[in-house]
């Protein structure tokens, strides 16, 4: 009950204290100091913290959903237990995430609730389909590729936990980029059929991995405060750039197109890409993904099927409590 | 064109090897299933990791199979390329997951024995034996205390719970006995201080079983008929929808490097 301890509620002294409180907490900020679940924090901080490290969360663990499609059906031993483990660790990511958002003060069940009730988002990117094994490739290298890109810079975000979360976060994600990577590598190696097999998944998800970053910066809603306060450093247009011209080399050593026939390269050899179908993002967060449905159906599924089980946990817990209070009383 | 299965010499050690091999990545498979469908984080976690204990052992003990066996087959063509009938492992562990609590009765079952087979093979003769043996048992230790507490959770848990792990148990019972049978070529393997006779382990099995079941306050089926098969390649109906899914990538891409 780790959030039991923590100074969770706001104070109700508002105006000149808070005002004074405020500008301390900026100082803090803007000193490079890490804010810790027990430390002042203004309301609106807490609440922005506590739905992107519950969105993190969720993503994690309805990420588990397109990459768990493939574990029964890996194509070699090798393969199976590597992905097996891939998606384990990514529940571990949830898991730390939601431990995280916990010293925000607001507890897991209520943020899994939320989620399963759709007023929490998790990444849009979940919401497309794995339809081949060159989808796990893909997803290895350019979901968790753009995922590093995001999350790299997390490390050094102003709350405590969630820097620190991100740490051990983005060493499994480098793990899961590589293993992504050699998995197309295999791929693109190998005969006609698996190469095919790879582009088509390349044409499938580049454009979704793109709008991972976020709608363009004109547009984004949250990046003021939150650059502000030192939890977003780089802006949604920036880190897609970044991922970009990361990318298309390694494309390009996998003999691979990228599906954007009006990219081009300039002066100073950044890849300047064409315009991103906002709508079809605006569709997927709405909804209307190819897969929204499922993933919160399986979700949803997976919550109720288990409620007896941990019902059963918390009444064998109680049971258990009572017998030893009784016998420590005889 | 669809990959014929391949022919595999069964000599007495690799037919040994392979029903081992075979339990282990049939069950961790079945386990494999819950991945992002347990009933909170913490079993989608310890479900994998158990699965992963598993896969890990068969491949181990394919690729002894394979090495023994001295012909072009390996780990993968054994898993992949073998049909229904061609299977060697219990009964017990291609049974559906069905509810939690049935996923878990068969895993305590399985693992009971495990843990004690296991530790009785690490003094096996034959050193890649001994050493698989070591390394399994210390995880089939851990699977053992994972699904007991389970075991007396769900048992003395709520009422539901109750009535779900004792209907788990009166399903799962009669695959239990297969684990204890052993036929001729195996009975060489014991003779030669190769494999162990499981059926000494029987009545440690059951003093394990009585004590956490008793705990749950469930009960042990007192029926004595026990379901075989699965050790000659006569399966439930489940395992070839299982083996279609495991193999749909092999038996469609034939000969494919992945």
């Amino acid at each position: 009950m780790y959030t039991q301890a923590l100074n969770t509620a706001e104070t109700d002294d508002r105006g000149l204290e808070d005002a004074a409180k405020a500008a301390q907490f900026q100082a803090r900020i803007d000193a490079e100091e890490r804010i810790e679940p027990n430390d002042w924090m203004p309301a609106a901080y807490r609440k922005t913290l506590t739905r992107q490290i519950s969105q993190h969360a969720h993503s994690e663990i309805v990420g588990m959903l397109p990459e768990g499609n493939w574990i029964t059906r890996a194509p070699t031993l090798r393969r199976k237990a590597a992905l097996l483990a891939k998606v384990q660790d990514e529940c571990g990511h949830g898991l730390y995430l939601y431990a995280a958002a916990e010293t925000l003060g607001t507890s897991r069940e209520e943020l899994v609730d939320a989620m399963l009730a759709g007023k929490a988002k998790y990444s849009s990117i979940f919401n497309y389909p794995t339809l081949t094994w060159a989808d796990i490739g893909t997803i290895g290298w350019l979901v968790d590729g753009a995922a590093i890109m995001n999350q790299i810079p997390l490390c050094r975000c102003s709350y405590g936990p969630y820097a620190r979360a991100m740490i051990r976060v983005c060493k499994e994600e480098s793990f899961h980029q590589r293993q992504g990577y050699e998995i197309m590598l295999t791929l693109c190696r190998g005969s006609d059929e698996q190469k095919a097999m790879a582009q088509d998944a390349l044409n499938r998800w580049w454009w979704p991995v793109l709008m991972m970053f976020g709608p363009p910066d004109a547009t984004s809603q949250h990046s003021d405060t939150s650059t502000k306060w030192k939890i977003k450093r780089f802006s949604n247009d920036e880190l897609r750039q970044k991922f970009i011209d990361a990318t298309v080399p390694q494309a390009q050593y996998l003999g691979l197109t990228i599906p954007d026939p009006g990219m081009t390269q300039d002066a100073e050899g950044h890849w300047r890409y064409s315009e991103i179908d906002w709508t079809e993002f605006k569709q997927v967060l709405a909804g209307n993904g190819p897969c929204n449905r499922d993933r919160m159906a399986a979700r949803r599924k997976a919550h109720d099927d288990g409620a007896w089980v941990r019902e059963a946990a918390a009444s064998y817990a109680a049971k258990r409590t009572q017998r030893q209070t009784a016998q420590a009383a005889e | 064109m669809a990959t014929a299965n391949i022919e595999v010499s069964e000599t007495p050690l690799v037919l040994y090897a392979l029903r081992r091999a075979d339990d282990a990545l049939i069950l961790g498979h079945r386990l494999s299933e819950w991945c992002g469908h347990a009933p909170m984080l913490e079993e989608d976690m310890a479900l994998s990791n158990i699965a992963l204990d598993l896969i890990g052992q068969a491949r181990e003990l394919y690729t002894y199979a394979a090495k023994t066996e001295g012909k072009d087959n390996d780990e993968d063509k054994l898993a992949y390329l073998r049909d229904v009938r061609q299977y060697r492992n219990l009964l017990l562990v291609e049974q559906p997951n069905g509810d939690f609590a049935q996923t878990l009765v068969r895993q305590f079952f399985y693992s009971a024995f495990a843990d004690l087979y296991w530790r009785a093979m690490m003094t096996s003769r034959d050193a890649t034996l001994a050493a698989i043996a070591a390394k399994s048992e210390k995880e089939s230790a851990y699977h053992l205390r994972h699904a007991s507490e389970w075991i007396i959770r769900l048992g003395d848990g709520t009422d539901e719970s109750h009535r779900r792990a004792q209907a788990a148990i009166d399903q799962l019972w009669a695959f239990t006995g297969e684990m204890f049978a052993v036929d001729d070529g195996e009975r060489g393997l014991i003779h030669a201080g190769i494999a162990v006779d499981p059926g000494t382990l029987r009545g440690r099995w059951l003093t394990t079983l009585s004590g956490v079941i008793g705990e749950a306050t469930l009960t042990l089926p007192q029926t004595d008929w026990m379901q075989q098969g699965g050790r000659s390649g006569r399966h439930s109906e489940h395992l070839g929808h299982l083996l279609s899914e495991l193999q749909s990538m092999q038996r469609t891409f034939p000969g494919q490097t992945w």
